[in-house]
This record gives structure tokens, sequence and C-alpha cells, in this order.
């Protein structure tokens, strides 16, 4: 299969891509804030514990940028992508079942809730925010069709994946924590991110 | 009107009275800190916009007088703990209260947490309050502070909880976690008590988790204040006889911070006034800054 095939086929899937790169950006933000919640009850809620998370994403979502970027030179399709998606989804799953006795090792472990909280993010929060990383340059290489409008196809997927975080930070410091607790948001987002990535793979089933 | 209307309507027009001379404003990582002068008494005010809520005043003429209520309210506590040796204080403010403790029973081992540093230096700077041998601050959060006191076995025969300054809620320090925490932290017989939200949805929530980790609790109001006072015991509550007999011990010490604690056990009572069908809060669930509006 040539580059040239690829392409075509792809062109024809951009409205997908654009929909799984707004849910990303949803959900990156989404957990993110709920990160404070889930940090609190044993690092406090001071200004360090949120330093200590978005430094964390930041680095988490850096990493993820870089590998998902080098995954997506050879033959980019739709399969990997949904992975990327699943794993993503698996890699949340761990603050559902796991948050309580890791932040109680890092408690028990280190005095300073500064460090303390930098460490439960780590280990909380990184792998998941870099895979969901990987989609963002990921959904570049799947929509660019030529040099000339690359740069409009990212800056149009920043701006959906851009508009996916603000909705994701405001509907759940406004209302889903107000409607539901933590691990059924934590959840219903790992069903979601498993749904995005079924239809990738469903869609590159189709095409091949 | 009897002795404590008096003083509970005094402290309303206290409170309804806004704006003294502002002697000194301050940014602090957490909240705008002011303090404020009218007369003979001295206000720490966590600045809100609207209702500019005083959070602690003490009178510079007379610096025992406990001004406010609700901190009054407070005491209610040594009803049911007369004799405390070690007590741990959520929350500092002008540092009213602990001080008053430290008077009250010198030889007790009283640990104050507070977030802000800066809320610290004000009280040192304006309020005369002193940390000693038997009275320290913690710059810490509370959460933080409990968890670890409770795994390193730390035990206090009073705990009082105080962190609220009215325009912000941590959330944290709502939860059932928090509150077992909390009391997991008491001696055999040792007792919390909690100044809390009296108004918005957020009474029926709070309560509820209160009950869900104490069971019953005294639920102390005084007629003409806004507010209520949580006391609760998890080895059990006294009867009135009890309180009554230890008011009367306790009064002569008492009066000198305007503490009518006589008129005390009356207010003290168990009754569920609340919607008991709200649901309680927990580490899961705690919008508690969304409930304050609703």
């Amino acid at each position: 299969m040539s580059d040239e095939q690829i392409d075509t086929k792809l062109e024809r899937i951009g409205w997908l891509v654009l929909l799984l790169a707004f849910t990303s950006g949803f959900i990156i933000m989404s957990v993110e804030l709920l990160g404070g919640r889930i940090l609190a009850p044993y690092f406090g809620s001071s200004i360090y514990v949120w330093g200590s998370i978005i430094s964390i994403f930041m680095v988490a979502l850096a990493m993820g940028y870089l590998i998902g970027g080098r995954l997506s030179i050879n033959r980019p399709n739709l399969g990997l992508y949904g992975l990327f998606f699943l794993l993503a989804a698996i890699g949340l799953l761990p603050i559902v079942f796991f948050a309580d006795n890791a932040m109680d090792a890092v408690f028990s472990a280190i005095d300073d809730p500064r460090y303390g909280s930098l460490l439960a993010s780590t280990l909380l929060f990184f792998i998941p925010t870099a895979l969901l990383g990987m989609i963002a340059p990921y959904s570049v290489r799947l929509m660019v069709d030529n040099t000339r409008h690359s740069g409009q196809v990212a800056g149009g997927l920043y701006f959906v994946s851009t508009l996916g975080s603000a909705l994701g930070t405001l509907l759940t410091s406004f209302y889903l924590v107000l409607w539901f607790d933590m691990n059924t948001i934590l959840i219903t987002m790992v069903g979601v991110l498993l749904l995005a990535g079924s239809l990738a793979i469903a869609f590159n089933r189709r095409r091949s | 009107m009897s002795r404590v209307q008096v003083l509970a309507f005094a402290c309303l027009l206290c409170i309804g009275d806004v704006s003294g001379e502002v002697i000194h404003r301050e940014k602090s990582l957490y909240q705008n800190i002011e303090i404020q002068q009218k007369g003979d008494d001295r206000c720490l005010v966590f600045a809100v916009r609207r209702d500019d809520r005083r959070q602690s005043c003490f009178d510079t003429e007379n610096p025992d007088r406990v001004v406010f209520s609700y901190v009054r309210m407070t005491f209610g506590g040594l009803l049911l703990q007369p004799k405390p040796s070690s007590i741990l204080i959520v929350g500092l403010g002008g540092g009213t209260l602990p001080t008053a403790l430290n008077e009250l029973y010198p030889t007790a081992q009283i640990d104050v947490v507070e977030i802000d540093a800066a809320v610290v230096r004000v009280a040192e700077g304006f309020f005369n309050f002193k940390a000693n041998d038997y009275l320290n601050v913690a710059v810490q959060d509370a959460r933080v502070f409990i968890k670890r006191a409770a795994r390193l076995g730390s035990r206090y025969d009073l705990v009082i909880l105080d962190a609220f300054t009215g325009e912000y809620i941590p959330e944290h320090l709502m939860t059932r976690e928090f509150l077992a925490e909390t009391r997991s932290l008491l001696t055999e017989g040792g007792v919390v008590v909690a100044n809390t939200f009296s108004s918005s949805k957020l009474y029926d929530y709070e309560s509820q988790t209160y009950k869900a980790v104490f069971n019953e609790f005294f639920n102390f109001k005084l007629p003409a204040s806004g507010n209520r006072v949580i006391i609760a015991r998890p080895a059990g509550l006294p009867d009135r006889k009890t309180l009554e007999a230890n008011a009367r011990a306790l009064a002569p010490s008492l009066n000198r911070f305007g503490v009518a604690i006589e008129s005390f056990p009356k207010y003290l009572n168990t009754r569920a006034d609340w919607d008991q069908t709200a649901p309680i809060l927990t580490d899961q669930f705690s919008p508690a800054n969304l409930l304050k509006n609703r």
C-alpha cells in the first residue's frame, strides 16, 4: 500500500479523528481536575498540590507528544490510534482501584506533602496522561495529506481538542462532581475511551 | 431578656455593623486578610467583597472577652470534657480560642493547625497571640496533620474544628473519611467540637455526615445566633444533670471570657432538625462549595 493510497482513505475519516481528539482533550482535563480531589485527603489542597499535578500532567503530555509523533512515522493507521485509547483506558483504572493504596504508601514514606504529592501524581497520572498525549501528534499525521495544509490541519485539531479540554474542565468542576462520585466519573471516562478506541479499530478493519 | 440573649443580640449587631477602620491589609496565598479596628474591637477579616464577614475579633481594652458568639459556643465542648489535658484546634483565626484555652488550662498541651502562615503572623502582630511551651502552631493542611498525627499515635481529649472562613470551604475537611480520622485521634471520652454551616443545603449534608461518623451528637444552637456548633463524643453523650453540674463548676473560670456557660446545657439537644435523607459527604463526593449556594 503506497502512502498516497493511505492518504485518500484517511481523508474520509477526518470527522472521526476530530471527534476522538475532542474526547481525549476532554478526558485529559477532567482527570487533571479530579486529580486535585484525589490527592487532597493525603496531601491537602494547598497550592503545591496543584503545582505537582499540573507539572506532572505537562511532563507526561510532553513525553506523549514525543512518542506519539515518533510512532506516526511508519504506516499511520486507525488501528494503532485506537490502541492508544484502549491503553489510556486501562491506564486510568489504577486511579480507581489503587489510588488509596498508592497514596497511603507515599504518605508513609514521605513527610513533606510537596514531594509526596509530586510522587503520588507521578504514580497515578503519568502513564494515562502520556498515553492520552500520544493521540495529538498521531491525529495530525492521520489527517495531514500535504505539507501545504499541515499547519491548518494541526490548527484545526488543536482547536477541537483544546475546546474538548475546556468543556471537560467546565463540566467536571461545575456539574459532574455535584452529580456523581469521583470513581463513577472515572469509570465512565474509561468506558468512553474504550468505546472511542473500538470505534477507531472498527473503522480501520472496515477500510483495510 | 436574659444575659445570654442580650449578649447574643449585641453580637448580632456587631456582625451586622460592618467595616471599621482598616489598620492592616495583606494578600496571602489563600486569602485577603484585613485587620479592622472599630472602637475597642479589633477584627480579623478574611475579606470578602459582598458580605464582609468578621472572622475573629478581640477587645483591645479587655482582651479576655470573647467577642464572637460562635467562639463562645465552642466552649460548650468543655461541658463534656471539663479537664482536657490535650487539645487540637484546626484553624487559628485571631488566636482568641487557643489563647483562652491556654489560660484556662495552662498545663494542657494545645496544638493549633493553620494552613496560612500569614494568619499566624497577623495573629501574633495584632491579636497578642503567642505560642509557648504548651501552645504550638503548625502551619500545615489540617487533613495532612491529622492523618499524620493519627499514624504517630497522638491522642487528644478535645478536638475543635474551626477551619471555615465562610467564603471558601476546604472540601476535604468535610468528609466522612476526614471525620473518621479525627475521631481516631480522640482519647477515651474525647470530644469533637465543630463550628459548622447553619444554613443552605450544606446543613443537611453536613449533619448527616456527622451522624454517620459519630451517631448521636449535640446540635448546639443559641437563640438569636445564626450559628450551629456540633459537639460529639464517641463514648456517648452525658445527661442533662452532668452537663449542668459541669457548667456550674466551669462558670467561675469562664466568666472573664464572657462565656455564660450555665445557660448552655438547655440548648444542647440531639434532635435531628435537618433533612435526614440528605446524602453524606465523602472523599468521593464532597461538592461543599457548590452546595453552600443552594
